[in-house]
């Protein structure tokens, strides 16, 4: 049984995970997962490589349906109710979303506007908010990987999705990227909004419930 | 500002981030247009140049050259957006697959079947097909080319996770599109003998709009199914 330490609010959780139960490669990630993330928090997923976080992060945001168990969003189960959901979600994965070949602001422009209506004035501030500033006409290609991955992040700074599913956010960051980014997930939790992110970076921030997934956590 | 968007805005965010990579991507795009020109000019190189002949197979070079001029403009449809994660958001996004994969097939269609479309009587000319046919054969293009880029959206769909693909997407993809291409090449040589277009271009409208409605909800599933 993984461990959660928890101080749960009272509020109904924005995402409740009931025995969620995994196997991948004849191999079980998880069985018997559950945890809740209330609206103000921070969970953060720890777990050695191939424990399964990105799986966790992918079954979340139904990208991924090998999974059993029950996910309840908001008081009913996520199930039939995608498109609601999608519109409150933003996930970052692995692979950042970024096309090589369009600049910053495009990328941007298109990753936000599937999900809302958005002015360039405000895209053109989120990417000098991630100190891209500069940098919005030149090709993805041309830039480093943290840049790219600050080009990703630039969409937490326009968008209004409530939850936030984050895998790996920090690894490609400089110091003042990590600082960045823990700023805007502190603010984030303290606007009412949940952040489920899976990093080994220690995390300052308040509402800090952590999950560890893996091997070792069972008894 | 804050509003969530129409599914018309974000199926034109997606049309347009199309035609704009395609626009960056200029190589992927004259690539299938070239291949289609240097296959059609080899027919007369290698079958005969008497212009006699070359009217006779002339329909058939072309529907044959256009077909594989698409397959190999297929590739590029979601290969990227499988790599570098755009096609996670896509799938993310609040608004029906369709109308994405849609999106996305349609802005393929403009920079690959398009071109193709509009060189053909160019090349038609160069193998002395009858003159009479000429509306015909760019008609049946028009309505044929895009079936042929909403199915192969299909088979590449199922593909794009796959490592090394080698021809399966061929042999998933051209099946399915025979169908076009008997109605295509059927339809300018029974027009030479005098026949009506009226009920070939209409066979081809209705195998158009069969493809519209059901093949990216095909392509929706099939790429579902590879992110997994």
């Amino acid at each position: 049984m993984p461990r959660h330490t928890s101080t749960q609010p009272d509020s109904d959780p924005m995402l409740d995970v009931r025995d969620l139960y995994c196997e991948r490669d004849e191999r079980v990630l998880f069985r018997d997962l559950s945890f809740s993330l209330h609206r103000g928090e921070v969970l953060q997923v720890k777990g050695s490589n191939g424990s399964g976080k990105t799986t966790l992060l992918r079954i979340l945001c139904g990208l991924n349906d090998g999974y059993s168990g029950t996910i309840v969003w908001c008081g009913s189960p996520l199930a039939g109710r995608l498109d609601e959901y999608y519109s409150d979600l933003l996930y970052i994965g692995h692979r950042v979303g970024v096309n090589k070949v369009l600049t910053p602001l495009e990328n941007l422009r298109w990753s936000s506007r599937l999900q809302q209506r958005i002015e360039d004035s405000a895209l053109s501030a989120a990417l000098a908010k991630v100190g891209l500033r500069g940098f919005e006409d030149s090709q993805c290609h041309t830039l480093s990987a943290g840049q790219q991955q600050r080009v990703a992040l630039a969409r937490l700074y326009v968008n209004q999705a409530r939850l936030w599913l984050l895998d790996e956010p920090f690894t490609t960051l400089d110091t003042g990227g990590v600082e960045m980014l823990e700023t805007l997930l502190r603010e984030h939790a303290d606007a009412g909004g949940a952040v489920l992110v899976t990093t080994h970076h220690p995390l300052k921030v308040s509402l800090l419930q952590t999950l560890t997934l893996g091997q070792e956590s069972l008894r | 500002m804050n509003q969530t968007t129409s599914t018309s805005k974000a199926f034109l965010a997606t049309l347009k981030r199309e035609l704009l990579i395609a626009y960056k991507r200029k190589n992927d795009v004259m690539n299938p247009f070239m291949f289609f020109l240097i296959v059609a000019t080899l027919f007369p190189i290698g079958i005969s140049p008497e212009p006699q002949r070359l009217a006779e197979i002339a329909a058939g070079v072309l529907w044959i050259s256009a077909l594989l001029a698409a397959l190999l403009a297929m590739d590029n449809l979601y290969r990227a957006d499988y790599e570098d994660g755009s096609l996670e958001q896509l799938l993310l996004s609040p608004h029906p697959l369709y109308f994405m994969v849609l999106a996305k097939n349609i802005g393929h269609w403009l920079v690959s079947g398009l071109p193709v479309v509009l060189v053909s009587p160019l090349i038609a000319y160069m193998l002395n097909l009858p003159a009479q046919s000429y509306a015909t054969l760019f008609i049946t293009l028009l309505l044929g080319t895009p079936i042929l880029s909403l199915l192969g959206s299909i088979g590449v769909a199922l593909t794009v996770g796959l490592g090394s693909r080698g021809l399966i997407l061929a042999v998933i993809t051209l099946p399915m599109t025979v169908p076009v291409l008997i109605a295509g090449t059927v339809a300018v040589q029974q027009t030479q003998n005098g026949a009506s277009l009226v009920g070939y271009a209409a066979l081809l409208g209705a195998l158009l709009l069969g493809a519209l409605t059901l093949a990216p909800l095909a392509s929706a599933a099939a790429l579902r199914i590879s992110v997994n």
